[in-house]
């Protein structure tokens, strides 16, 4: 019981952490049904900026962290406007291999810059350790991870829900042409949007460094997941990334924890299976 | 109104001058021999480059034809490498040609189940199912060690000499001009596949998957026709590397083998024929001459490769030269 306890809690902490590396693929994907896998590239280099603002500059971990949030979501927009741009009406299979392209120049950049060696963050002392109420272990880190997860969601259902700005996302989402037709920039509400999902994925790859490490494979690692994330949550649904982000969590701790032989068999296994049952995700819409 | 003899777009004459053969395409089949003579010892390189330009191929009918994507094709060229070595190991059945056939055969049967599932999702969830089922027949293949030999792969695996009297060799020699036989015989049935009505079909589902059951031609149905082929020629092309270099190991199935299958048909051009084939021989010739790097920079050229490919010249290189072509024609 006291294993099954704390292995529920270290996979929400993980799925907390998948859910901000995925939850803004599945807006932009919604949004603008452009398959972007460079979304793993932005992650990790949030992740090297943080490594790179504590190392050089002295910048304490958690003040990386909002920087991470800014500087991955203004330099995403260039990457928009430049590049996804022009591709926003091919076929899926142009979207897939120009963002391959540059998950493998990112990859190699990162190697080129930064070395293939793990890289490492110095927490606070207050991140540091764990309590054991019950018996259960409860890591500080952890704990902030699923406080830092719960407040990303809680925002953005709120942000999506109750402000103009969202009315205005789930317009152009729900009916695109309507939405322009009824004087709604959608251009302009996609480049925000695709900011602020880049962000959430640099910062997710800056929050990912203490648990999962990071090195240059990162974003080819990552990638798999949040793609996992996203399709089994349904594209452009928050609660459903959040509910396949937390599934795919607990499912991974645990697969690790108690069949350890049977590897990545799990998760696979599972997104196949409830694929097939619902191909457009557990919580999207028949497309 | 008279009921019109064939019109101008007489589909039966369109088809026939689609398919007709062209100087050309002899000229560039027996420049494909030119190895044998002029680089006896890149003989190996070349019989690499035979096995993936088949494997692109395979993957050239599902998703230059059919418009179907897969990122775990490798799953098939797996099934069809280890088959072939199991056949050998196992079985004691050295004769290479039936081998060939039988692999390929089982990896068809694998391609039909698989075909069932394939036509149920499209899009997003059609990538993720054939990513995830390539990683589960990974998984599978790591762990039935018994059978596959798990990482350490299968070894020695000696196949009888072709027709009872050509031995492969230790130049490969003999691999080179089997493979490449092999390859064009299968590449004369593809042409025949794409050229035939059925294949013109397959494209309308590419160009349209919801007008074409309208039309009278059954979306599913065909597409898992054509997946079953594909997985055939994806079975032959793998045990042919398990003849040609008598061992296989997990990298035959594994992710990285269907990425680089991608990469190489859409650098050459999807919905060619020809294009797996320029793609592979300008992939594999150019890392082979850039050994020396570091694979992870290697991955940098490819990475701007692709962009550029799929910024500047969208029909791969096969498509670039007859656009180019058509091009200085008209100015002609």
């Amino acid at each position: 019981m006291i294993h099954l306890a704390g292995v529920l809690f270290d996979g929400l902490a993980y799925g907390m952490l998948l859910f901000v590396l995925s939850v803004g693929l599945s807006v932009t994907m919604g949004l603008m049904g452009f398959v972007n896998l460079a979304h793993s590239a932005f992650a990790m280099l949030g992740g090297y900026l943080s490594v790179t603002l504590m190392q050089q500059a002295g910048v304490p971990f958690l003040a990386t962290l909002p920087l991470a949030f800014v500087l991955i979501g203004a330099a995403s927009v260039a990457f928009e406007r430049v590049l996804y741009r022009r591709l926003y009406r091919s076929g899926e299979l142009d979207q897939v291999l120009l963002t391959i392209g540059l998950v493998l120049m990112t990859v190699a950049s990162c190697a080129y810059f930064w070395g293939t060696q793990q890289q490492s963050v110095t927490l606070p002392p207050y991140l540091f350790g764990h309590f054991s109420p019950f018996g259960i272990d409860l890591g500080y880190y952890r704990l902030f991870l699923i406080a830092v997860g719960a407040a990303i969601a809680l925002a953005l259902v709120f942000g999506l829900e109750r402000t103009r700005f969202g009315a205005r996302v789930r317009a152009a989402v729900d009916n695109q042409r309507m939405a322009r037709g009824l004087g709604i920039d959608v251009n302009r509400i996609f480049a925000l949007t695709f900011a602020i999902g880049s962000g959430l994925a640099g910062l997710g790859g800056a929050l990912a460094i203490n648990t999962v490490g990071l090195d240059p494979n990162f974003a080819t690692k990552y990638l798999v997941y949040v793609l996992l994330v996203v399709s089994v949550g349904g594209l452009g649904s928050i609660g459903g990334s959040f509910a396949a982000a937390v599934l795919l969590g607990i499912s991974d701790v645990a697969g690790k924890y108690y069949v350890p032989e049977a590897g990545a068999f799990i998760i696979y296994a599972l997104m196949v299976l409830l694929l097939l049952w619902r191909p457009a995700g557990l919580f999207g819409r028949r497309v | 109104m008279v009921l019109a003899a064939p019109a101008p777009s007489d589909p039966r004459r369109a088809i026939a001058a689609a398919a007709r053969w062209r100087w050309y395409e002899t000229l560039f089949w027996l420049a494909l021999l030119l190895p044998y003579p002029l680089l006896p010892t890149y003989l190996d390189l070349a019989s690499q480059i035979a096995i993936a330009a088949l494997f692109a191929l395979s993957l050239d009918l599902i998703l230059g034809y059919a418009g179907v994507i897969s990122l775990g094709h490798a799953a098939f060229f797996g099934i069809g490498a280890y088959f072939a070595a199991i056949l050998v190991q196992r079985w004691g059945w050295t004769e290479p040609f039936s081998g060939l056939l039988v692999s390929g055969v089982a990896a068809a049967a694998v391609g039909y189940l698989a075909s069932f599932l394939i036509v149920r999702v499209s899009r997003l969830a059609l990538l993720m199912v054939t990513l995830g089922l390539g990683v589960l027949l990974e998984e599978a293949a790591n762990h039935l060690s018994g059978l596959t030999g798990g990482n350490d792969g299968l070894h020695e695996i000696a196949v009888m000499p072709l027709l009872g009297r050509f031995t492969f060799d230790l130049y490969g020699r003999t691999a080179f001009l089997y493979a490449l036989a092999v390859l064009f015989l299968m590449f004369l049935a593809a042409r025949r596949i794409v050229h035939s009505p059925f294949g013109l079909s397959l494209r309308g589902l590419r160009e349209n998957a919801a007008r074409m059951p309208a039309l009278g031609a059954p979306s599913r149905a065909r597409i898992r026709v054509i997946y079953t082929i594909s997985a055939f020629y994806a079975g032959i092309a793998g045990a042919l590397l398990t003849q040609t270099t008598g061992s296989v190991a997990l990298e035959a199935l594994g992710f990285q083998r269907s990425a680089e299958v991608l990469i190489m048909l859409v650098l050459g051009g999807t919905g060619r024929l020809y294009g797996g084939i320029v793609g592979s021989i300008v992939f594999l010739v150019a890392r082979d001459q850039l050994a020396d790097m570091n694979p992870q920079y290697w991955f940098f050229w490819i990475g701007l490769l692709l962009i550029l490919v799929v910024l500047f010249i969208p029909g791969g290189i096969v498509g670039g030269a007859s656009a180019l072509q058509a091009r200085l024609g008209r100015r002609a």
